[in-house]
């Protein structure tokens, strides 16, 4: 039985692997789906760029860890149902940035900011702000792969439920539908009471953005969620981000520069805490305007 | 060359290993040797050793259970180049002798049998006693007039007795304790309604009417009773030791004879398992040095299982607090070496503080509030296992307070952030993901918690350990659990027994005996946490990719 579905496996995964590697490529020959996307795209990505469509709006912002500061004077819009990635060596400050975007890094002794983040027009740190609203709207899914120890129907009605969703009917559908927008659905369908731990690295991963998506969410951060992965699972969540796209303001941070080529829109470039450069994917990749960015994308440092 | 080889050895760490290793193993040779000499000498106790008989040169006879064989010191000589040696035997028969033990030089020793008809009499009082049956009367009427008369009747005649000791048992424990219990009650009524500012004379006289409708009812159970010991005291035995002295005990005295030496294998196990189990459900007899230890044994659990009701709820609160909601900095750090220096203060210093501060002011205070009709008697301002319960939570809430903590560092922060992320509160966070990740740890306090306060007996004595409590702190009256009463423990025990008792050298089985139980009860309620500890880690075992 093992011996036969093994090789058929590697010989899927091959052709799936070869796809995710030419993805932006084989999304754009799609036609279903970007054909008006594409248009769009050619014709506004500067005024994206630039702050149309904005979903979050970043001003002039500043970040400290104590007496370190770790952002510097950060301004970019984050265009709505595009992922936009952050790019930087380690210690540049994008998973903060990222974590600034829901709260997360309030939990952080010390951690003092400075500047406005916009979502939809309103500061998100403004006194007034109910924090765990705000990452309810803004969901994460993290580099560690973390599902609870729990089974895999309560790790994702794990946010509905603190919502006080208490139907089992209603748990049902949204446990339903999350895994399915996560493309974990048919694989676990039949034991959705096992424990989480029973998943591979890839399908927990697609649990934890599962459990994201089921307290529905307008944003979703990643932060490196493929670091940890082989290839092929990170092929299957790099798809999903395209799908997912559609209903979902992406932000992700990856070390991956090809990652970032394959599964972003825009991309902004980060160092020493400065942002220095923001632009179409496309552009920052081939034509980069920065000599920093340069170097760094073909490799001369980081 | 030789000193390049040293050097190489030493560099090489060999040396370190087969320290480290020796260190293991004698740690772990003291801790077997430790149990093994419980296990030999407490287990040891309960199989019916044979009784051996010596016919000394001054042509007495003396009959015996074998204890000992020593060298007698300064002995030496050519003639006896390893010396003399003596033999010690448990002589029982106090009552006769005055001693249980008697030492008897070897050389002094003609003749040594193993009688086959000699009897133990296990007695309620005076030990055990070693010979032979003499007459047996049942009132005036001579039932046995020889040992070979007596063997055969001796048993049926137990039976009788042990019936009717039952009978008489269960009046005293169940209608006299009863009766005892709600006239108590009623004269406790009385009492308050005399204090009462608008005395109500109808309620005083009903009561006081019941009061005697309860005595005329003790009266008729006392007369039963009485009846009942009449008619045990008709049954008379004399029994006479190997050198013809005799003595006559009433045959209801006697909890079991048996003839050691012309048992088999099978039968001494079996009164093997008999002694066993009545050491574990008989109360104590003979000033504890006799009879059972099931009063202590139920007195160190019940204490353990209330010390760990108090003491995880508090602990738990006290580091979430201290860990995840105080502001860390100086004072955190402070409080943090307090509690750790809190759990190596002295024990009896916890006892001193229990003493003052739960029996006196606390226990005190409840008594003036709710308990005045019984003053002077106090009912919580004395020492009893609900003190000694707080007293030792108080001892070991340190050590729940630091495992709880560490078991809430080991939590990985991306199970925090990952349910903080989902929109949960933080509150939120520990109640449905991080504590119950932290359950292992806080259940390996609970384990250590529990280690050290079985053990410990300082503090119990002066917060409510007694050497014999008179009734359990669980019955059949209203509220059943009496937190107030005093209680016996397996520790305090020991220490009874071994070094307080009249008999020390007769007492010593029961000291490896209970030392035993002790041991085994830790052993016991730490498999429990274990067990419970290892379900949470099985269920919450984190898998990290």
């Amino acid at each position: 039985m093992f011996m036969q579905s093994f090789p058929l496996l590697i010989g899927k995964s091959l052709v799936r692997k070869r796809n995710t590697l030419l993805s932006t490529k084989s999304i754009e020959k799609d036609p279903h789906n970007l054909e008006c996307m594409e248009q769009d795209h050619m014709e506004s990505t500067a005024s994206l760029v630039a702050g149309s469509h904005a979903k979050i709006r970043i001003q002039g912002m500043n970040f400290f860890y104590g007496t370190v500061q770790a952002l510097t004077n950060v301004s970019m819009a984050v265009p709505a149902n595009r992922v936009t990635a952050f790019i930087g060596p380690s210690g540049c400050g994008k998973s903060t940035l990222l974590r600034c975007l829901n709260r997360l890094n309030d939990l952080v002794d010390g951690a003092r900011i400075e500047g406005k983040i916009l979502l939809e027009g309103n500061d998100i740190y403004d006194p007034e702000v109910d924090v765990t609203d705000l990452r309810t709207r803004v969901g994460m899914v993290f580099q560690k792969v973390n599902p609870f120890p729990k089974s895999i129907w309560q790790n994702v009605a794990f946010g509905p439920e603190l919502q006080q969703v208490k139907k089992r009917a209603v748990l049902n559908d949204i446990v339903e539908t999350s895994l399915q927008g996560a493309g974990l659905w048919e694989e676990v369908k039949d034991r959705l009471h096992a424990s989480a731990f029973s998943l591979s690295g890839g399908q927990q991963q697609r649990l934890c953005i599962a459990r994201a998506l089921a307290v529905n969410p307008d944003v979703l951060l990643l932060d490196e969620p493929c670091s940890a992965l082989d290839p092929i699972s990170t092929g299957r969540i790099e798809e999903l981000l395209h799908v997912l796209k559609e209903r979902l303001t992406i932000v992700i941070v990856t070390h991956n520069m090809q990652q970032a080529a394959r599964v972003s829109d825009l991309t902004g470039f980060f160092l020493l805490g400065k942002l220095i450069e923001y632009d179409d994917t496309k552009k920052i990749f081939t034509n980069p305007s920065d000599g920093r960015t340069e170097d760094y994308i073909t490799g001369r440092f980081g | 060359m030789q000193t390049f080889r040293v050097k190489r050895f030493l560099d090489s760490g060999s040396l370190w290993i087969w320290f480290c290793g020796g260190a293991l193993g004698l740690s772990l040779l003291m801790i077997g040797g430790l149990l093994i000499l419980i296990l030999v000498n407490g287990m040891g106790y309960f199989w019916p050793k044979d009784l051996i008989q010596f016919t000394l040169n001054t042509g007495e006879v003396v009959l015996g259970e074998w204890v000992d064989t020593e060298t007698i010191p300064d002995t030496v000589s050519s003639d006896h180049p390893k010396g003399l040696t003596r033999v010690q035997l448990k002589v029982g028969n106090r009552d006769l002798y005055g001693l249980d033990f008697r030492w008897i030089d070897q050389v002094d020793i003609v003749k040594e049998e193993y009688p086959l008809d000699v009897f133990v009499f296990e007695r309620r009082e005076w030990g055990k006693f070693f010979g032979r049956i003499h007459e047996i009367y049942d009132g005036d009427v001579r039932v046995a007039s020889n040992h070979k008369e007596g063997v055969t009747v001796v048993f049926l005649l137990l039976e009788r007795t042990n019936t009717i000791q039952q009978k008489i048992h269960d009046i005293e424990y169940g209608e006299f304790g009863e009766l005892n219990h709600y006239l108590e009650q009623s004269r406790l009524a009385l009492r308050s309604l005399e204090m009462g500012e608008y005395p109500d004379s109808d309620e005083q006289a009903m009561i006081e009417d019941q009061i005697q409708e309860y005595e005329r009812m003790y009266e008729v159970q006392n007369t039963a009773v009485m009846a009942l010991y009449d008619e045990l005291a008709q049954l008379q035995i004399t029994v006479m030791d190997v050198a013809g002295e005799e003595k006559t005990f009433p045959l209801g005295t006697l909890l079991g004879v048996w003839m050691p030496n012309s048992l088999d294998v099978g039968q001494k196990l079996s009164l093997y398992v008999q002694n066993f189990w009545e050491v574990l459900s008989e109360e104590p007899r003979e000033a504890n040095t006799e009879g059972g230890i099931f009063p202590a044994i139920f007195g160190t659990v019940l204490m353990v299982v209330i010390m760990s009701i108090a003491v995880v709820p508090f602990g738990v609160l006290a580091a979430i607090y201290l860990k995840e909601y105080a502001k860390q900095g100086v004072v955190t750090k402070m409080i943090r070496i307090a509690v750790n220096n809190l759990a190596g203060v002295p024990s009896i210093v916890f006892g001193v503080f229990g003493l003052g501060f739960f029996v006196y002011a606390v226990g005190g205070t409840l008594d003036q509030l709710f308990f005045a009709e019984s003053l002077p008697n106090p009912t919580f301002g004395t020492g009893g296992i609900f003190w000694a319960s707080l007293t030792l939570a108080l001892m070991t809430v340190p050590v729940v307070i630091v495992a709880t903590e560490e078991g809430l560092s080991a939590v990985p922060r991306e199970y925090r952030e990952g349910s903080l992320g989902l929109g949960a509160t933080k509150w939120e966070a520990l109640r449905h993901v991080v504590l119950p990740c932290a359950m292992p740890g806080i259940l390996t306090g609970l384990i250590l918690a529990v280690s050290r306060a079985t053990g410990e007996v300082a503090p119990l004595m002066l917060t409510g350990v007694v050497k014999l409590a008179p009734s359990l702190p669980i019955d059949g009256f209203f509220p059943f659990l009496h937190l107030d009463r005093k209680f016996m423990h397996l520790g305090f025990h020991i220490y009874d027994v071994g070094f307080q008792s009249p008999n020390v050298e007769a007492a010593m089985p029961m000291v490896y005996v209970t030392t035993f139980i002790l041991v085994f009860v830790v052993l016991v309620l730490n498999m429990a946490a274990i067990v419970l500890r290892t379900r949470m880690r099985r269920r919450y075992a984190g898998s990290s990719v």
